[in-house]
């Protein structure tokens, strides 16, 4: 006999980046109510960085979260550059896309090795992977540890990387050590093959219609001045955040953004609708039975769509080393003291946004950051609701897996999400 | 079985840079720390909760302490673990972690609703300043060299490998 009113509740959700708890409410079979919780203490980035130099605006903001370090550093740091009009040379610009791409191949192998494939495969955790699974285990840690070296050299540390400056690189990679990231680099490619196969005959379902949001180029980094919907719509990166609407959820605590009044998706499952024609050959010719599954509605391609990802960030960032020939160079000076700009780049979770007003002292009067996770909450309350209510009638196990399962695939950073919450009180 | 040091990370006030860089490192080193460590408890490899486990040899901990709630957390864990390791900067000074701590008047006005529904403490404090701390490893994020000389040190005291 099942009851007719029960409460899904998942304290401390594991395998994500950060801490929240999940809670869907049902009364007399009906999903009343669906809340994803922060479990986490602010820290007030937005206050704190008035009245610091912009040089020093990065590394602060680089501690907001550190998963997600590299792209704040770099976000930040494109809107101090237009701020104060400096113009970073291609060969930064360069150097910054192998940040990201090294950013990447981190993020996404955590996520997909350690969050997501023990949900896949049945088990806990990565760590009671064994048997056959025991040499994914093994992949897991070759693939980060390849990702995380490459991280290393080309920013100093692979978390609040030290070596990127406002228009400059303090460090450039040599020749040799270039020659043994790509080998490393093409030592885990058939492994990450063998990830893209397992995620593309998962199985996993969740099919919604949405909005999908990215910056769209031609090379698929992270970079670039167009976001593309997949409405048609296209907006230049310093108007994005006129469009966005912030929204607070009903029957929860929480807000959330709206692009032009409706919920939509960012990171790699939007990527890859809008901008999958811009990745590399290599990996357009290893992954093409895999990238038949795009374009889809199905919120767990999510995971494929990083593990094609990964390997698009190893053909482009091997590609780069091979034919960069790096070069000292002095730094690109500001043409202003001060100015408002404006930056918008892919972070390994989608879409992340900053806007920084210098004065004309160089001091930050004012700055706004828009990170992924908050992008998505619309549509992953929403989601947790139809989940619950589509599987009501089985044990509350199976419902709390099946709930789990779908929130990771969204990949949510829940230590960015502790500095967007502005906590509304619904007074009763 | 061999013994092997009984282990749970933990995460307070902070970006949680701290445990990436931990995990990146015991996953570098994964054949030899397996063999000599125990991962009882961590958020981000398994569902297992830490208040089912009252007899950890050592919790590492990264992030500071700024609300009523974590000074009981860490009072609860500490109580748990016959070592407690600071990791980082903001477990082992409250940086930068404590920007509030230096807001002006305006600024502490603007955040004073969230201050006082959620029960935050005036200042944002350093683990040592609730509980007795063994060993401190600082950098922003953790050092790798000194956090592994501290795991030394107690695989010896613990008879472990």
């Amino acid at each position: 006999m099942h009851d007719a009113d029960f409460e899904i509740a998942v304290e401390s959700l594991s395998k994500i980046e950060g801490h929240a708890n999940l809670v869907v409410s049902v009364h007399e079979d009906r999903v009343v109510d669906a809340r994803l919780e922060i479990d986490e203490s602010k820290r007030f980035y937005t206050q704190a960085i008035r009245g610091k130099p912009y040089a020093a605006l990065p590394q602060m903001v680089s501690r907001i979260c550190g998963t997600c370090s590299t792209a704040h550093l770099l976000c930040s740091m494109e809107a101090v550059e237009e701020a104060v009009g400096i113009v970073p040379s291609e060969q930064v610009m360069t150097v910054r896309k192998l940040a990201m791409y090294a950013a990447w191949i981190r993020d996404h192998a955590m996520h997909l090795y350690f969050f997501s494939l023990p949900d896949l495969l049945g088990k806990d955790s990565a760590l009671e992977f064994d048997g056959k699974e025991h040499e994914l285990l093994h992949d897991a840690l070759k693939v980060k540890g390849a990702g995380n070296r490459f991280a290393k050299l080309i920013g100093g540390r692979a978390v609040h990387p030290t070596y990127f400056q406002p228009g400059a690189v303090t460090r450039l990679p040599k020749k040799e050590e270039a020659k043994a990231t790509i080998k490393e680099l093409r030592e885990i490619r058939p492994m990450v093959l063998k990830l893209i196969d397992l995620f593309y005959h998962s199985g996993q379902e969740f099919h919604r219609t949405t909005h999908f949001a990215a910056v769209v180029n031609n090379d698929y980094s992270f970079c670039g001045e167009e976001i593309m919907l997949s409405s048609g719509m296209s907006v230049k990166e310093d108007d994005y955040f006129n469009h966005l609407m912030r929204v607070v959820l009903p029957y929860s605590t929480a807000t959330g953004f709206a692009f032009e009044g409706s919920a939509f998706m960012v990171g790699a499952l939007a990527r890859m609708d809008l901008n999958r024609g811009s990745l590399h050959p290599d990996t357009k010719k290893d992954a093409s039975q895999p990238m038949s599954a795009f374009p889809t509605k199905n919120i767990f391609r999510n995971n494929l769509a990083q593990a094609i990802e990964i390997l698009h960030a190893i053909d482009a960032s091997c590609e780069i080393l091979e034919r960069t020939d790096f070069k000292e160079e002095q730094p690109a000076k500001p043409q202003r003291k001060g100015g408002v700009g404006m930056a918008a780049i892919e972070a390994p979770r989608g879409i992340l946004f900053y806007q920084v007003d210098v004065g004309e002292d160089g001091l930050v009067r004012d700055g706004t950051l828009v990170i992924p996770t908050q992008q998505n909450q619309i549509n992953m309350v929403k989601d947790m609701k139809t989940v619950v209510q589509a599987n009501i009638r089985k044990d509350h196990e199976e419902i709390r897996k099946e709930l789990e399962a779908l929130i990771r695939a969204y990949d949510p950073c829940m230590s960015c999400a502790s500095h967007f919450l502005k906590i509304k009180w619904v007074k009763a | 079985m061999a013994r092997k040091l009984k282990a749970g990370f933990f995460s307070f006030t902070g970006d949680e840079g701290c445990m990436i860089v931990l995990l990146e490192l015991i996953s570098d080193r994964f054949d030899e720390l397996s063999q000599k460590m125990e991962i009882a408890y961590w958020h981000v490899l398994r569902s297992k909760k830490w208040r089912d486990i009252n007899d950890f040899d050592v919790a590492i901990i990264e992030g500071a302490v700024s609300t009523n709630g974590e000074v009981e957390r860490l009072k609860d864990i500490r109580s748990r673990a016959k070592k407690v390791v600071a990791v980082g900067s903001c477990a082992t000074t409250g940086a930068p972690s404590n920007h509030r701590n230096f807001f002006d008047e305006r600024r502490l006005g603007e955040i004073d609703s969230v201050i006082r529904r959620f029960g935050y403490r005036e200042k944002v404090q350093p683990l040592k300043d609730f509980v007795k701390v063994d060993d401190e490893v600082p950098g922003c994020p953790v050092m790798e060299e000194p956090f592994l000389q501290v795991m030394q040190k107690y695989f010896k005291e613990f008879g472990v490998g």
